[in-house]
């Protein structure tokens, strides 16, 4: 085999189809983790709710999501639930990037069932006479919540939301079966063209390697610097 | 409604076994045959890394650390391609795409079974190494006779819920066309073109059905792994608790 030589990346138009690949990852992740988090918090708190209907249809998202291959639900979204949209939908999604958007939709439905659980199990170890405390002392109920529990069950949730940050970043390389031109879509195409397989594969694969430990070193350095004393 | 029940009356065997018994098998069965034998080649290699996670030589903590490292920060489907380009070459021989996805799910999980391992091995109590030493038993006979039969029971429900893992990492052997359930449904999609929205659903539900009922079982045996644990502790608390016999080797 021959020597491993990374200028063969710097060549024609790779240096561009990288940064691309590198940017749309990026925009994924970014952005379907901001959506899982937001829909994960609130249906933390429909889970939380004593409206039974709620809760049940919470559980069952939540059930759904879990036990179906990411992978497919990509599919269902971009094969399938696009083609049910009216026609004009349709035509503004494929106008726009669809599979880019419907990628950022599943991936990110798909996450707020894990950031819902986190949080939830998060929620569930703050002790009730907390939530009484609070409203004796007149908090509303929403109130109780975005100042007594939520910040708590962040706090507890945080590593397991760490562990689904790095969850979700990996699944971004999913779309490329869809034809998201992201990082690992480009590493297919560059290969195919170049042959230069150990290098570009090597490349992408240090890229991800050093994304993920940033995300975990983060997370544990967030963990630290939000550490409540005596907990 | 009854397009999903045309679909399922149509092509249900080629979901389910494929093209067998005039072709392959494929479908589901393959689905669950890739993910059996999986998670049967990651136990051990798991339990491997996790022996090397704990030991106290330099020279296997750090490449078993590293591995799992890596496993977890890298997307499954480039390991796929790494192994897809890598196996034949190593072996100087084609490999089918059964073997890759194979070879890639099971050191993938092993990784993720490590540290469920060791997180079993390190939540018993440090007693029960040092009696058993004690004893005078070797690390390794103690790990063998002692330690592990505890920490692999109460980590039953946890590899239920990495083989349901397994089961859905599966779904990526579609991106090397393994005859598995994904690319089933994908060849169903293709040869119809009119009903994309059907055929996935039952996908999606096809995998539904066999991952939930999974992870209910591994709920249930939490419970009861739970249970006699709490039951355990209270037993080894109580002041008259009878000596247990010092476990020997044979």
């Amino acid at each position: 085999m021959n020597r491993v030589d990374f200028s063969v990346l710097l060549q024609g138009d790779y240096p561009a189809m990288i940064a691309g690949g590198l940017v749309r990852m990026l925009e994924l992740t970014l952005l379907a983790w901001v959506l899982a988090m937001v829909l994960g918090t609130l249906l933390a708190l429909a889970r939380m709710t004593t409206s039974r209907l709620l809760r049940a249809l919470v559980a069952a998202w939540v059930e759904y999501h879990q036990n179906v291959p990411m992978l497919v639900q990509i599919f269902l979204w971009y094969f399938g639930i696009a083609t049910l949209l009216p026609a004009d939908m349709q035509f503004w999604i494929n106008r726009h990037s669809g599979e880019f958007i419907l990628a950022t939709i599943a991936i990110a439905l798909a996450m707020s069932a894990y950031v819902s659980e986190d949080l939830r199990g998060g929620i569930r170890s703050i002790p009730a006479s907390q939530l009484e405390a609070a409203r004796a002392l007149g908090m509303g109920y929403l109130q109780t919540f975005r100042l007594v529990v939520l910040p708590q069950a962040f706090r507890i949730a945080l590593p397991t939301l760490v562990n689904h940050t790095v969850l979700l970043f990996k699944g971004t390389a999913l779309a490329m079966t869809i034809g998201v031109a992201e990082l690992t879509y480009a590493t297919r195409e560059i290969e195919s063209r170049s042959f230069q397989t150990v290098e570009i594969y090597l490349f992408t694969t240090i890229v991800y390697m050093a994304l993920s430990l940033l995300i975990m070193a983060g997370g544990s350095m967030l963990g630290r610097r939000l550490a409540l004393p005596g907990r | 409604m009854t397009d999903i029940l045309t679909i399922l009356r149509d092509f249900g065997p080629l979901l389910l076994v494929g093209q067998y018994p005039n072709g392959p098998l494929g479908g589901l069965a393959i689905t669950f045959v890739l993910s059996v034998l999986g998670i049967a080649l990651a136990f051990p290699l798991g339990v491997g890394l996790a022996l090397a996670r704990i030991s106290p030589f330099k020279w296997l903590y750090w490449p078993a650390t590293a591995l799992i490292y890596l496993m977890r920060g890298v997307p499954l489907i480039m390991l796929i391609f790494w192994v897809y380009f890598f196996l034949p070459v190593l072996l100087g021989r084609p490999v089918s795409g059964f073997s890759t996805m194979l070879v890639t799910v099971a050191i993938y999980q092993a990784s993720y079974v490590a540290e469920i391992v060791r997180a079993g091995i390190e939540s018993l109590p440090r007693g029960q190494m040092e009696a058993a030493r004690a004893v005078g038993l070797s690390y390794m006979q103690a790990m063998r006779k002692v330690i592990l039969p505890q920490a692999l029971y109460n980590m039953v429900p946890s590899m239920l819920s990495q083989f349901v893992s397994t089961i859905k990492e599966t779904s990526l052997g579609y991106v090397i066309s393994v005859n598995e359930l994904t690319f089933a449904a994908n060849q169903i999609n293709s040869s119809l073109m009119t009903k994309p929205f059907q055929v996935f659903a039952i996908l999606a539900g096809i995998y539904f059905v066999l991952c939930f009922s999974l992870t209910q079982c591994a709920r249930h045996l939490e419970k009861r792994v739970a249970r006699r644990r709490a039951g355990e502790t209270a037993r080894t608390a109580a002041p008259v608790a009878p000596a247990a016999l010092p476990v020997t080797a044979e």
